[in-house]
């Protein structure tokens, strides 16, 4: 027969992500230990490694060990944290990500649990249902994980007995269905002994299931993500060439050339005019979910990470307030009315916690005295209040937009998954599209014809010297013509209003200068705008107009003279 | 999509996010299969492009035939190359006969922190794996360095749901790892897939090929014929050495990894 080790590794096979979690001591290590023993993934030479050390400090040999001597190698005396071990069967391979059980290690334990697919949890049968066996369904149900088997361990020291294996499986279930997962099955193994491990055990002839290597295999990839309904964060929009790219990765869903799509939120709609490739073999007609992608649209807004596209028909929730139920492992406790950052795909908003309606005691599910805080490691029901606009789904209906982190400073700090929008709440101070538009009774081409000029925006571009000559020599000029002008320099902006956004942020300088020069041609003014350096002109045309929108380079200061006439006459032509 | 699929969307988007987080952003190419890989893969992302500079730490210990091939590469595919040396140590008359460590922290270490320090990276592209060796295993995808690029590695933050550590104070930087979740075979699997161009010193010639490669006085080639990828491939599905077998400062001493990397070692 070909070991699984040989057959493993060709790349049409599937891989699936598992974690192992459950209380200390219920024999994580050694259900881990005997699962690489019995599908012959461990080095050559390691079990007589282990069986030689074993013998010189006089302990009989355990699997747990091999576990150990594993990780040895790995480890080299750095802190816990989670590691990834692989093993393969004849069907497929797997990585089990092994995450400690103790309580002080929850961020380490999220960061591996949060990248499985399935999990194993594991309970001792003498011991029961424990603490960690608790609160590890807990979190398992908070990351949404919901292909989950209950491995029953240490029947030996029960006697094989089926009643007492009942009995936690009552309770357990119990538990679990309170927090909706569902496991869908109850194995009663002897990992120490091999039980129930590869094969059935002849101990335990009233369990009628299979062996835990069989139901591993028995887990379904996820699937069918590519038949929800369309969401693709944008990412970032790209312009290296005369293609302006909108990327991303499509959570959900399916995109093909020449879909009408909406970009929310915002609510507008264009066409996919291309799907973009680098190397011939890449070209598509149709992208699906999983893939990172890139598009080109029919009308070319000023789209920016963070939006989400879907189709027409089944766009994502847009509001400002939710409820979520989050896990925090901050150092310092989530405060109630602090601000926080938070992350959801691709986009970013301040936000801050509305309300605490709950906080849960992840371990008996008790309710602690809801109040103004949240302690590290502890759950909670709350309600969000996002400063702008969150384009997000249900948990429930969508795992990826409907998950969340929040930042508390420099750190990640707690994650939520959103249980549901709540209605709109309509602060002026917090949502623009509710301020009340007054008409004005002066327009901008009232503006135009009194002052006989025409306004726009002269957008510099090249280098810094001979632009800032060419803008304080146009305004001048300008002004002793009796124009109104204004020259709007980006530097001065970093100062006062962009004083929030950091130097690096290009795209948001660009954007707010952009937009500070569309607010004064809305005056009829001519504005001069000197935006930072490496700023693409594609975007500020998309917010100003092309029709009011005139790019003008200049490199070198020998050149400074030429422009300024070519400027001047376009502006006395109108 | 299958295996490789899956991995190159994923380093895609972590390019991609460390592209969009970074105002200054550099990424490590060390002439090897990974970093070229990692070059392959930002093409991919960006288009055809690579919108950030490269960046190679010369030790003047390299294998002759890595500097002519990055020279030759670099000017073929138009590379904003940024090539640094550790001067003041090669002046001082650093080299492996001071003591692989030391050699190593001088002209790797300290050259790469001279290289954020002067071009103020806030962001470093490395095609680090976690199976290559202990202490990488336990790195995250972003992982944040002090303004003396150290690494905090008994506090590192959590990650999940590919929200990675973007905040972080002005000084410090963020390793930003795309290669993490690959392993060796998926690297040769890949570069066969996709007719990836490499340096010819990994394919066996008189018996023997280098499996890693680094510096000429602390590199070993392996005992091997494989000389296609094919045959790699074949090669490292029954080999029980491991990769870094043939670098010589992984075994100084049981710990050499792990502190030159605490130290900022790539």
């Amino acid at each position: 027969m070909e070991s699984a080790k040989e057959i493993s590794r060709e790349n049409t096979r599937e891989t699936l992500k598992i974690v192992v979690v459950g209380h200390v001591d219920h024999g994580k290590s050694t259900l881990i230990g005997r699962l690489l023993f019995d599908t012959e993934s461990l080095p050559e030479g390691a079990i007589e490694k282990v069986k030689r050390i074993c013998k010189e400090k006089g302990k009989f040999f355990e699997y747990a060990y091999l576990l150990d001597a594993f990780e040895e190698e790995q480890k080299q005396g750095i802190t816990i944290d989670t590691t990834q071990i692989q093993f393969f069967t004849q069907n497929r391979d797997y990585i089990i990500i092994d995450a400690p059980g103790h309580k002080e290690f929850l961020k380490n334990m999220i960061s591996g649990a949060a990248n499985a697919e399935a999990a194993l949890l594991i309970v001792d049968a003498q011991e029961g249902i424990q603490e960690q066996s608790k609160r590890h369904g807990y979190i398992l149900s908070l990351l949404g994980i919901k292909k989950v088997y209950v491995i029953v361990n240490k029947m030996d020291l029960i006697d094989y007995s089926q009643e007492k294996f009942n009995q936690i499986k009552a309770e357990f279930s119990d538990f679990l269905s309170n927090l909706d997962v569902y496991p869908a099955k109850y194995i009663p193994v002897s990992a120490f002994r091999g039980e129930n491990i590869t094969q059935a055990s002849k101990e335990m002839p009233w369990y009628q299931g299979e062996s835990v290597l069989e139901a591993l295999d028995l887990f379904d990839k996820e699937k069918g993500l590519e038949e929800k309904p369309l969401r693709f964060p944008i990412q970032d929009v790209y312009k290296f060439d005369d293609r302006r790219i909108v990327a991303g990765r499509i959570e959900t869903g399916k995109l093909k050339v020449g879909d009408k799509i909406l970009i929310s939120p915002g609510n507008k709609t264009t066409t996919v005019k291309s799907i973009e490739h680098w190397v011939e073999k890449d070209r598509k007609d149709t992208v699906q979910a999983g893939m990172s992608v890139g598009i080109t649209v029919a009308d070319e807004f000023f789209n920016k990470r963070g939006e989400i596209i879907s189709h027409l028909e089944d766009p994502p929730e847009a509001t400002n307030l939710f409820k979520a139920s989050l896990f925090w492992m901050g150092k310092a406790d989530l405060l109630k009315g602090k601000k926080y950052k938070l992350k959801l795909t691709t986009q970013e908003i301040e936000c801050e916690v509305y309300s605490i309606n709950k906080v849960i005691d992840a371990s008996s599910l008790e309710t602690l005295e809801a109040g103004e805080r949240v302690g590290t490691n502890d759950v909670a029901e709350v309600v969000i209040k996002t400063k702008q606009i969150v384009c997000f789904d249900s948990f429930g209906e969508n795992q990826s937009t409907g998950r969340f982190v929040l930042v508390d400073g420099y750190d990640v700090s707690g994650g939520g998954i959103i249980s549901g929008a709540l209605e709109h709440i309509n602060l002026a101070e917090d949502d623009p599209d509710s301020v009340l538009r007054v008409e004005k009774r002066v327009a901008r081409t009232d503006w135009e014809q009194r002052d006989n000029q025409r306004g726009r925006v002269i957008w510099l571009t090249g280098t810094d010297q001979a632009r800032f000559e060419l803008a304080v020599r146009l305004e001048k000029e300008l002004f002793d013509l009796r124009k109104r002008v204004y020259y709007l320099d980006s530097a001065l902006l970093t100062r006062g209003l962009s004083s929030d956004v950091p130097p690096s942020d290009i795209d948001e300088h660009t954007r707010r200068t952009a937009e500070a020069a569309k607010i004064l041609v809305d005056n009829g003014l001519i504005v001069i705008a000197a935006p930072l350096a490496n700023a693409d002109l594609d975007s500020p045309q998309l917010i100003i107009g092309q029709n009011d929108f005139v790019a003008v380079n200049v490199e070198d200061t020998n050149s400074v003279n030429k422009k300024l006439e070519e400027v001047l006459n376009l502006i006395i032509a109108k | 999509m299958d295996h490789l699929d899956q991995l190159e969307t994923q380093s895609i988007y972590i390019l991609r996010e460390a592209y969009k987080k970074f105002g200054k952003l550099g990424m490590l190419w060390s002439i090897g299969k990974d970093s070229t890989v990692l070059l392959w893969l930002a093409k991919k992302a960006f288009f055809g492009h690579c919108p950030f500079p490269l960046i190679h730490v010369d030790t003047t210990f390299k294998i002759p035939s890595m500097i002519e091939y990055r020279d030759k590469l670099a000017k073929e595919l138009g590379l904003d190359l940024i090539v640094h040396k550790n001067q003041e140590a090669l002046d001082e008359g650093i080299g492996p006969e001071k003591g692989r460590l030391a050699c190593c922290r001088a002209l790797k270490t300290d050259g790469l922190q001279q290289v954020v320090t002067m071009y103020q990276f806030e962001g470093l592209i490395l095609g680090i794996r976690r199976d290559e060796e202990g202490s990488r295993s336990k790195e995250r995808v972003f992982s944040e360095r002090n303004k003396d690029s150290e690494w905090d590695y008994t506090n590192q933050p959590p990650e999940f749901w590919d929200q990675f550590k973007t905040d972080f104070p002005k000084g410090n930087h963020i390793r930003v790892h795309p290669l993490l979740a690959w392993n060796e075979l998926d690297i040769w699997a890949y570069i066969q897939r996709e007719n990836i161009p490499l340096i010819d010193l990994y394919f066996s010639k008189n018996g023997k090929r280098y499996r890693s490669l680094g510096c000429w006085p602390c590199t070993g080639a392996i005992e091997s014929n494989a000389a296609n990828i094919d045959e790699i491939i074949e090669e490292l599905k029954n080999t029980n050495v491991s990769e870094r077998a043939g670098r010589m400062q992984d075994q100084e001493d049981a710990y050499a990894m792990q502190k030159l990397r605490k130290d900022g070692y790539m």
